[in-house]
């Protein structure tokens, strides 16, 4: 029986991996992407439910983190409302770059049912927003699936963020 | 000549009423002697101009001025112990008033009373805060949802809408979308003024259509590259299968309809 | 070097102003145990809160002026969004006082229905609070625990009506569905095994020496203070006072059941925990009551009331009148007699009630929610001062406030 060398290190040096920067840099990127937690109405019980004990996002290498310097990701969950508005602002250029947006519900995405003078019509008037994520409230799946296509879009992306070019206003 | 709209109201209305139609009334029932209610209209005595009950409450009428008085009766001497909600009816534009309402209960009794009063558009209330706290909160609500002013209000500020917002969103002549400052509100906050042009107008359309937006609106039939200008118009493009693995790759592509 | 302005601004430039060894922060609106967009400005003489100072309307949308230029029926889905973690309760509440408005009652199945969505719907409010009650005070494992059992709860809601969140699930006059097959099986299943859960919760935090720590003797509140402060529901039991709308002013078949009304004398976020744990064995209790009712009912679903209800999905496909009627219902919508109204229901939180006062228009001239997370927020300023700063999370879990009806 033939007997295989799975000793590299001692034999032929270590196994060898070619890539490029990019596709190193936006795997590492991709697969650890967190979200701050920015709850903001309905659409957040489901981001709570899907970082919860069914749904479980942990295992996307998703955690949510309280803290905008931490977080990749700012999933904005639920209606923006005028007077809280300058906050997402806040929040958003106080995440460190590369960051991403995901809109999730259609409050976010358009102002959705609630046609008021006291919601912002769409975040996109205020922050660039990659993922739009429809549905009122979206189900965990859909969140999850969001965040999939976040992180395909990642992967396509060059690792030098100044390269991309936003599609949505981005005004820095 | 341009149909001339009520600016006083500016709400939803009726598009469609009969000439005829007299809007029916919800019964309401004279206070019966020996009943709970007939104590508390007792003990108020003239201070309750009007008194009967509507929907197994009731309903009192009296004095703006005199709104202090009353609730501080029905609390001491009728055991109202907590009041529940307290908030204003815009009736500026047929009477020129605001309907005030404060709603009691009686824990021990298991019953409720509304006090209801009305003030004219620049009058105060007196505020009831000594009495009940929970009126802390409500008659600020109050204050920032119509404008009406409360006397004595320990702290009488906006509470829903921001410090620096315009207007009184609740009552009748305020449009439900809002008016220009609300509009501009978020950009001019966060950006300033000079980026109204860039960002532009909100879309209050919820149906709006692009014509010319290739990003979010796919064209079958006309497929064009993502993001593409198409102001000069687009070219018909065949439909055909998509060619990946799944499908028969030894033929080629096949017409979908019979368009050509 | 960069210059900060509008665009690139800076936030590192912040500084706390320090008079009288008293400091000021801020907490809030995003704060992870803000339970949604509430905002504190907290004064603190070393870690002892000497002002408490709630700032909210952060998540205002407009819900009230919405009601005065939506029509009856179509204004309801929107009260999903008042209260979201219990949906139910607000469609009732607000399905409730129209009702009462049109003086007309739901058939019998659709009340033990809509008794029944609403007890799940308790159960879902008070597992959630629960969970982030527990993961606000540190004990992360009840608050994977309490949403497991959520799930199983959410799956019968999204068997009824389809949806998980927002439900919708009651109409006015009645509800739109009768139980799916197979339903009442999969309730009794699920009420069967939750009193075991419950007990799991109690036997992780009841007697846990940290839990008890941090939250006896925290967030005491007497009873007269509750009511002057317009507590309702746990709030109020809590401290003592034995108010239940179900109890004192039944609707529905709340008359017609047999349940205890839990009260704590202790007046604290312990004993407030206490009574949470026991409200969700006595709906397990009225759940158990209203199964053997629904096979006795009639299958009527909706009240027959054709000035303001439409007919069933039967008729209208089938009778022209009944398909005018309808078709007058949905395009200029009902007209309530003129009046007013309000109709206190208890909700998972409190007392919430609607206060609509109609002209006589397919419009409401008025409507005022009134919502229990208000007044608990207002209650805030007081209950805050002279605890420690490591208390408020506690108190604000607590009060079990939720953004939607604050700020309507």
């Amino acid at each position: 029986m033939a007997q295989h060398q799975v000793n590299y290190a001692s034999s032929a040096g270590l196994p060898i991996a070619l890539t490029s920067v990019d596709k190193l840099v936006n795997w590492g990127r991709s697969n650890s992407l967190w979200p701050l937690t920015y709850g903001l109405a309905c659409c957040a019980i489901e981001m709570m439910a899907s970082g919860a004990s069914r749904y479980d996002f942990d295992r996307m290498g998703t955690i949510f983190r309280a803290s905008p310097r931490q977080a990749d990701v700012m999933i904005l969950a639920g209606t923006l409302s005028k007077k809280h508005s300058e906050f997402a602002r806040r929040l958003y250029d106080q995440m460190t770059e590369p960051k991403w947006v995901i809109s999730m519900g259609s409050c976010a995405n358009t102002g959705g049912m609630f046609n008021t003078y006291a919601t912002v019509q769409g975040v996109d008037r205020i922050v660039p927003v990659d993922i739009y994520l429809p549905g009122c409230a979206p189900r965990p799946e859909t969140l999850q699936y969001a965040l999939m296509m976040l992180q395909k879009k990642i992967r396509r992306e060059s690792a030098d963020m100044k390269k991309n070019k936003k599609q949505n206003l981005r005004l820095v | 000549m341009r149909k001339y709209t009520p600016k006083d109201n500016v709400q939803a209305k009726a598009y469609y009423t009969d000439r005829f139609w007299v809007a029916p009334r919800v019964p309401r029932e004279e206070v019966e002697e020996g009943t709970h209610f007939a104590e508390v209209v007792a003990a108020l005595g003239s201070l309750a101009k009007e008194a009967h009950i509507e929907i197994g409450q009731l309903v009192i009428h009296i004095n703006a001025g005199e709104n202090f008085q009353v609730i501080k009766m029905l609390k001491e001497q009728c055991g109202y112990a907590q009041c529940s909600e307290q908030s204003a009816v815009d009736y500026l534009a047929k009477e020129g008033e605001f309907e005030l309402f404060y709603q009691l209960l009686n824990v021990h009794e298991a019953k409720r009373v509304r006090v209801v009063c009305r003030i004219k558009k620049d009058e105060a209330i007196e505020s009831i805060v000594p009495l009940f706290k929970s009126a802390n909160f409500a008659e600020r609500e109050m204050f920032d949802m119509f404008g009406i002013r409360v006397n004595n209000h320990p702290f009488l500020k906006r509470i829903i809408m921001p410090d620096d917002w315009e207007g009184h969103p609740l009552l009748k002549t305020y449009p439900l979308q809002g008016d220009e400052f609300a509009s501009w509100y978020e950009v001019d906050k966060i950006f300033g003024k000079e980026y109204r042009d860039i960002i532009g107008p909100e879309n209050r359309d919820p149906a709006r259509i692009d014509r010319y937006d290739t990003k979010r609106f796919s064209r079958i039939g006309y497929e064009v590259p993502f993001g593409a200008d198409i102001s000069g118009g687009e070219t018909e493009q065949p439909i055909e299968y998509s060619e990946t693995f799944m499908v028969n790759y030894n033929k080629s592509s096949k017409q979908l309809d019979e368009r050509k | 070097m960069q210059q900060p302005n509008k665009l690139t601004p800076f936030f590192e430039n912040l500084n706390f102003e320090r008079e009288n060894n008293t400091m000021v922060i801020n907490f809030g609106p995003q704060h992870p145990s803000a339970h949604g967009q509430l905002r504190l400005v907290l004064e603190l003489d070393g870690e002892l809160v000497t002002k408490a100072y709630p700032d909210i309307g952060y998540l205002h949308r407009g819900i009230e002026k919405m009601a005065e230029n939506m029509m009856y029926n179509e204004f309801l889905p929107t009260t999903d969004r008042l209260d979201y973690i219990a949906s139910t309760s607000n469609n009732y509440a607000y399905a409730h006082a129209v009702e009462k408005l049109l003086g007309i009652e739901a058939p019998r199945r659709a009340q033990v229905i809509r008794t029944m969505l609403l007890e799940i719907n308790r159960i879902i409010s008070h597992l959630f609070f629960l969970a982030t009650h527990a993961l606000d005070v540190g004990a992360m494992s009840v608050f994977l625990y309490a949403f497991r059992e959520r799930e199983f709860a959410m799956d019968l809601m999204e068997d009824y009506c389809g949806a998980r969140l927002t439900h919708s699930a009651v109409r006015i006059g009645g509800v739109p569905l009768d139980l799916p097959a197979g339903w009442i099986e999969k309730l009794a299943a699920y009420i069967e095994k939750l009193p075991e859960a419950v007990k799991m919760y109690e036997d992780l935090l009841t007697e846990n020496r940290i839990w008890k720590m941090r939250l006896e003797n925290v967030g005491v509140i007497s009873g007269e203070e509750a009511l002057n402060w317009g507590c309702t529901g746990v709030m109020l039991r809590g401290s003592g006072i034995k108010y239940d709308i179900r109890k004192e002013e039944p609707y529905e078949l709340y008359s017609e059941l047999d349940f205890n009304i839990p009260v704590s004398d202790r007046c604290d976020s312990y004993g407030r925990y206490r009574l949470y744990m026991e409200e969700m064995k006595e709906s397990v209790k009225i759940l158990k009551q209203l199964i053997p009712m629904y096979p006795e009912t009639e299958p009527q679903l909706m009240a027959h009331a054709p000035q303001y209800i439409s007919a069933p999905k039967e008729e209208i496909m089938t009778q022209n009148y009944a398909l005018m009627q309808h078709f007058v219902l949905v395009a200029q919508g009902m007209r309530p007699p003129k009046g007013e109204v309000y109709a206190p229901t208890e909700s998972p939180k409190g007392e919430l009630g609607f206060y609509i006062k109609s002209e006589g228009e397919p419009y409401a001239y008025r409507l005022k929610c009134r919502a229990p997370s208000f007044f608990h927020t207002g209650l805030l300023q007081e209950i805050l001062v002279g605890t420690y700063i490591a208390d408020v999370v506690t108190i604000i879990g607590t009060t079990n406030i939720v953004f939607g009806e604050v700020d309507r």
